[in-house]
């Protein structure tokens, strides 16, 4: 499962990061969301849908 | 066949959907919206698209995950839920097999609030395209209400280069978020040249045809080119005053499933909902991240009641005011401690505690305290199940 973040989207809100850590962090000096692995478990997929649903800006993607 | 049928056309109603879909549901589904616009989403409409930097594509939300049949420039009437329909302001009548009810709120009004060109509201996609086109040709705005509506209004007014009259009953900005953040945010708008009317209210609006000025009740006279109401907001629940769910001071009433309360096959979400705390507090907010959230809850829980996840969030909510970027997570009433733990020119965070322990917390422009906080938070909360 492919996850991705709109750089040019994301405003840093950090809902990603509370909702699925394992896919998603947010330096303390960071503008901008990081996927922590290109390449997500699919066992991951409920929180990665859960934290593209809770994205202010809808800034997130997941591919199969 | 209208099969499920979501009423309202927001962010409640689009992740709703959405959740149907990833959850299984192939049937219909139509979802009925008195705007013109497919679902757009609201907190750059006092940002970025007033103040031009975007256009209103860059509102637009991706709809295509909903696979629903768009009613929109429908407005719902009425809803029989022994019969299983809703009635629109067309006639029509639609049957549903399950219901999402996600009609959100609309701008409260002032009590005698005129019908004279540029007073505006702030509430849609098109109120927002006309106060901008109106800002474009006024050299003075008022603002009544200064809630964080209000103050983002201003904000990016400012940026307009309209001078800005912010008027309020309290004593500061965003009463909910107490004085000490209060405090700060008044030096922050003043500091921008917003002229801030604080502890009055208005007495009168003056004009003809347009607005010419605004009275205040301490008397003072402001002339005016544009007016913008921003003092709260009313949930669209008239449509629903003969179909016997239970309302709570105009919202409706679900259970802490988000079903509307004796009604299994109905759900509420987003700004529309109220439900019941932990404590018994019935909670009732119009928070984004509540809109998005209630929607996974109601949509996951219409598809199976009996096996129910709850809607017990930590809450959570932006504000953006210049540079300013606003955090709030938790409960803020009932605090018997406030301490302003960090502050410069830039940075500020304000916990709220209640006997030793924190319930919450306001940052600006500090993302990781927010995020500390706010993990903590839900920790804290975790002996009982969160929504999933």
């Amino acid at each position: 499962m492919k996850v991705t973040v709109d750089a040019a989207l994301c405003n840093g809100h950090g809902e990603c990061v509370v909702e699925a850590p394992e896919i998603f962090d947010l330096p303390d000096d960071a503008e901008t969301a990081v996927i922590l692995h290109p390449d997500s478990p699919d066992s991951l997929r409920p929180k990665a849908t859960r934290a593209a649903a809770l994205c202010p800006v809808a800034a997130i993607s997941i591919k199969d | 066949m209208a099969g499920i049928v979501i009423v309202g056309a927001g962010l409640a109603a689009l992740r709703g959907a959405e959740t149907l879909r990833n959850l299984g549901y192939d049937g219909d589904l139509t979802i009925v919206g008195d705007e013109r616009h497919h679902p757009y989403n609201r907190p750059p409409l006092s940002k970025q698209l007033l103040a031009g930097t975007q256009d209103e594509r860059a509102c637009r939300l991706d709809t295509d995950r909903a696979r629903a049949t768009w009613l929109l420039g429908r407005t719902a009437t009425g809803l029989h839920p022994a019969r299983r329909t809703i009635e629109l302001d067309d006639a029509t009548e639609l049957h549903y097999t399950k219901l999402l009810i996600a009609t959100g709120v609309r701008p409260r009004l002032l009590p005698d609030q005129p019908r004279m060109s540029n007073v505006h509201v702030l509430r849609t996609l098109d109120d927002a395209l006309a106060l901008r086109a109106a800002a474009l040709n006024s050299h003075r705005t008022v603002i009544i209400g200064a809630g964080f509506l209000g103050c983002e209004t201003a904000a990016t007014l400012r940026t307009l280069g309209t001078t800005v009259s912010l008027v309020d009953v309290a004593d500061h900005p965003m009463p909910a978020l107490g004085p000490e953040v209060g405090a700060r945010a008044l030096a922050w708008h003043a500091e921008a040249g917003v002229d801030l009317r604080l502890s009055t209210g208005v007495s009168e609006i003056l004009g003809q045809d347009r607005v010419t000025a605004v009275r205040l009740t301490d008397g003072d006279v402001l002339p005016t080119d544009l007016i913008v109401v921003a003092i709260g907001a009313v949930p669209n629940s008239e449509w629903l005053r003969a179909s016997g769910l239970t309302t709570w001071h105009g919202a409706v009433l679900c259970d802490d499933r988000c079903l509307a309360v004796g009604h299994d096959d109905i759900a509420v979400a987003g700004d529309i909902a109220a439900w019941p705390h932990q404590n018994g507090d019935i909670v009732h907010v119009e928070h984004w991240s509540n809109a998005a959230e209630t929607a996974i809850v109601a949509a996951t829980n219409l598809l199976t009641p009996d096996d129910p996840i709850h809607h017990h969030p930590v809450l959570s909510f932006w504000s953006d005011q210049y540079d300013r970027k606003l955090r709030a997570v938790g409960v803020l009433d009932g605090a018997d401690t406030v301490e302003v733990t960090e502050e410069d020119r830039n940075r500020l965070v304000v916990e709220f505690r209640r006997d030793g322990a924190l319930t919450g917390a306001v940052t600006v422009n500090a993302q990781d305290r927010y995020l500390r906080h706010r993990r903590a938070l839900r920790d804290a909360q975790h002996s009982t199940p969160a929504a999933v």
